[in-house]
């Protein structure tokens, strides 16, 4: 009887097992056997359908088409946005984490407060900003906001991180004549490269994937970016629904690849990412 | 004694230091709470140079607007049962994960999948996959006997299907979140207590659980704010429609702001988002923390 009732738990786990394996894997299937479709077959047969020829055109059109450009803008966007992010956040992480003054603190507590603000509250003010100064409808329009909004996140990550560096490191070093500058750049910043890591997987994929700025700082195809294309491509491909498949597949495309080449590392950047709670 | 470079005082230097990053703090974070206060004064379309001052009023029209509130109501809705669905959930498979070992790491990596997908994707993808003519709830029905359902497009069912796929990216997240503090916890506790003749079920409920109660609170915080923020998956699948019946704050603060050109009250949203996600925050903190005298 015992064994029985063994057999049974172990099939409920079993079944639980699968039904999320079928729930998380689903979509994406269904994503990629309609890229493969042509219009005709979608519209025939369906959704659910195996395709009945393998149609790669629909990738060739989609290239053709330009994705390539907003492609082009996100990485620029994401690129530009890091660099500077980086840099500021660890000369502020510097300051709050090896000088030990009592302003620095006050300034802290701002910082780690700064990060449960939501960006839909800043979102007028920063439309309107951006207008008055002539950046609307430009890249660069987006790196202000893009790196702002991850400052203080990035901030807290990199301080906590920085705090860990021994005391005696920074020392020997002031007795050898370092300067602030110099122990920054030559052992401080060296001495964090895993935490910057974990930190830039994190900006880094949410800088590529963020919508909300992007919907209302940009409205041409010249200066928008990935998540706007796609949301383009559903007007633009409605005849033409194994196109847009093929695009969503392209996009997750570089997601894939850094999940697959770091998924330990991107694992921790996403959890680095929650104690912005 | 001191070198030339070292006697610069040091309050200069640190300042020197957080200067970038002030700059941008202020200008776009602390800058735009008191500007979006200052527009919820006035009465503007964002174009014409004509502001009018009207005080309050919109404050007033806010607070007397239904759909505001339903809007609120939804983001509470979502809150409520993020919790109540995905904490469980997500516990259970990270569990499940952590007991079966590594032999499972291809189940852990395929569970992940849904949380690599960026928001614009799951949203279109979602869409089809309800969408009224052959999407799956259509062929489940008319399998069934049943008539074409337009999921999306139905003003009863529309933040319920949203709220499904909400569940279906963060179930992963909070899973693999789980799965990290799990694995925190040493393996000596889990060899002890099953020597003390303990079953996986009373080492779960009784063992692990209790050690995983700062994870689960933080968590539930994220998921929380995470809740009452929501924008971008709503907007690219329903757009807050129809009728309403999925609008959140942002959507509503959004439709009004950039499709009304209405500045001044959609700033009066925004305001409003901001007021309730801080007390919501702040009251949560103090519920989940008033019973735990942690040292």
């Amino acid at each position: 009887m015992k064994k029985f009732k063994k057999i049974i738990v172990k099939l409920c786990v079993a079944l639980y097992a699968a039904i999320f394996l079928i729930v998380s894997i689903l979509p994406f299937y269904l994503m990629l056997i309609n890229s493969v479709k042509s219009s005709r077959d979608y519209g025939r047969n369906g959704f659910f359908s195996m395709p009945q020829e393998l149609k790669l055109s629909n990738y060739v059109k989609v290239f053709e088409d330009g994705i390539f450009s907003y492609f082009k803008n996100s990485l620029i966007v994401t690129v530009v946005s890091l660099a500077i992010l980086l840099f500021v956040a660890l000369c502020a992480s510097y300051a709050f984490s090896r000088m030990k003054l009592k302003w620095t603190n006050t300034l802290f507590m701002l910082v780690v407060a700064c990060m449960s603000i939501s960006l839909h509250v800043a979102l007028i003010p920063i439309y309107l900003l951006t207008r008055d100064v002539g950046l609307y409808d430009t890249l660069a329009g987006l790196v202000g906001p893009y790196v702002a909004f991850n400052l203080p996140i990035t901030i807290f990550i990199l301080t906590n991180f920085m705090r860990e560096i021994p005391v005696e490191l920074e020392e020997a070093a002031k007795i050898d004549g370092c300067g602030h500058i110099r122990l920054f750049s030559t052992i401080i910043v060296p001495l964090s490269k895993a935490g910057i890591v974990t930190v830039s997987i994190y900006d880094a994929i949410a800088m590529w994937n963020e919508f909300s700025f992007a919907l209302v700082l940009t409205q041409s195809p010249e200066s928008r970016t990935l998540p706007l294309a796609l949301w383009n491509y559903r007007g633009q491909y409605s005849s033409n629904v194994p196109m847009l498949f093929a695009v969503l597949f392209i996009s997750v495309i570089p997601m894939i690849l850094a999940f697959a080449f770091g998924q330990d590392k991107l694992i921790k950047g996403m959890m680095a990412g929650a104690v912005k709670g | 004694m001191q070198t030339k470079r070292t006697r610069l005082n040091p309050n200069i230097i640190a300042a020197l230091f957080l200067l970038p990053a002030f700059i941008f703090i202020a200008i776009f974070i602390i800058y735009p709470i008191f500007d979006v206060a200052h527009l919820s004064t006035l009465e503007w379309n964002g174009i014409s140079p004509d502001k009018e001052f009207v005080g309050l009023s919109n404050w007033k029209q806010m607070l007397h607007d239904t759909h505001f509130w339903s809007a609120a109501g939804h983001n509470i809705f979502i809150a409520v049962f993020s919790i109540l669905i995905q904490m469980p959930l997500a516990l259970s498979l990270a569990f499940m994960l952590d007991r079966l070992g590594r032999k499972t790491n291809i189940l852990k990596i395929i569970y992940y999948f849904p949380s690599l997908f960026s928001t614009t994707a799951v949203g279109l993808l979602f869409a089809f996959i309800y969408n009224p003519r052959n999407g799956i709830i259509t062929t489940i029905s008319k399998l069934l006997g049943g008539k074409t359902i337009d999921v999306l497009g139905n003003p009863s069912l529309s933040l319920i299907a949203v709220f499904s796929v909400i569940c279906w990216t963060a179930i992963p997240y909070y899973m693999i979140f789980f799965l990290a503090a799990l694995s925190g916890l040493p393996m000596e506790i889990y060899e002890a207590s099953i020597i003390d003749g303990a079953n996986l079920r009373q080492y779960f409920f009784s063992v692990a659980l209790p050690m995983l109660k700062n994870s689960i609170k933080t968590a539930c915080t994220l998921s929380l704010i995470g809740s009452l923020k929501y924008f971008d998956l709503i907007w690219i699948m329903t757009e807050g429609g129809p009728n309403y019946s999925s609008d959140l704050m942002a959507t509503y603060m959004y439709r009004t702001t950039f499709r009304s050109r209405q500045m001044g009250y959609g700033a009066t949203i925004a305001a409003g988002m901001f007021i309730i996600i801080t007390l919501f925050t702040f009251v949560f903190q103090y519920l989940i923390n008033r019973n735990t005298e942690e040292v």
